[in-house]
């Protein structure tokens, strides 16, 4: 029972936060509910036990992509007056929220969902704490995980090519 | 009452794929370009969701370790996709979508 509750509360947090997210003029606003938003789902995470994930989604998540974001959005220091014309339309955000639901995510839960999936969990051993993945990542997974350095090596260097006044 | 509970994955289902949709509707709708910016990594997030529920549901760490390349994925494209709305930003002084259409036909 109590993990209904847990679950119910979590969920609402996160559609509600996410419906803020994609209605605020004020992208400070946004970025804030986003930051809830990852709290909530970290929170999830760790009810379907997997710690790591779960502080992994608080320390890259809501502490550095969306530190990064809010840096950002006030560097460049937008006035209310530049935020009035990039105002959300009810009309539009309805009818995009309206086509996407009714076009894709319902009809995809009633087709698409596999067999197996409307029975309680299984009780496993399983643990998704730091020592199992750390464990698969360098063991498994060494090679992959190599090459994701490169990749943020590679973001890095474009970030700053992209940003930069000249080079 | 039979469909609220117990709590199955098809209920983290739902919740994944309603996040995916209110992500999509983010940014199908909004102007913003942070606003976008966000929507994806709700988009990101959702999808990650689902990879945990199913690590759980199949007793396989395997989706964990893909959730951690994600997130690091998702960093890389925060950090260029930000990059790029300050390089737009120098160039045109505003951050509405509908206004960066150089190579609109």
């Amino acid at each position: 029972m109590l993990e209904a509750v847990v679950f119910y509360i979590l969920a609402s947090i996160i559609i509600g936060m996410g419906l803020l997210v994609i209605t605020r003029t004020n992208p400070i606003a946004s970025a804030l509910a986003m930051v809830g938003a990852f709290a909530a789902l970290a929170a999830l995470y760790a009810t379907l036990e997997a710690t790591f994930v779960a502080i992994l989604q608080i320390l890259v998540y809501a502490g550095g992509i969306m530190v990064l974001m809010i840096f950002v959005i006030m560097l460049l220091n937008l006035h209310t007056d530049d935020l009035k014309p990039m105002k959300a339309n009810g009309a539009t955000l309805l009818l995009s929220l309206a086509g996407v639901f009714g076009g894709i995510v319902v009809p995809v839960l009633f087709i698409a969902l596999p067999k197996g999936t409307d029975k309680v969990f299984p009780g496993t051993t399983m643990e998704g704490d730091i020592v199992s993945v750390g464990g698969m990542l360098f063991s498994n997974y060494l090679f992959p995980f190599e090459m994701l350095s490169l990749v943020l090596l590679a973001a890095v260097v474009g970030a700053l090519v992209l940003a930069k006044r000249k080079l | 009452m039979d469909m609220l509970y117990p709590i199955t994955p098809t209920h983290y289902l739902t919740l994944s794929a309603v996040l995916f949709g209110i992500g999509v509707a983010g940014v199908l709708s909004r102007k913003n370009i942070f606003v976008a910016l966000m929507s994806l990594e709700l988009m990101l997030n959702a999808v990650n969701l689902s990879f945990v529920v199913f690590s759980r549901l199949r007793g396989d760490l395997t989706g964990q370790v893909i959730v951690l390349f994600v997130v690091a994925v998702a960093a890389a494209e925060a950090c260029v996709g930000l990059a790029i709305v300050i390089a737009l930003f120098r160039l045109k002084e505003t951050v509405d979508l509908d206004l960066f259409k150089s190579l609109k036909g």
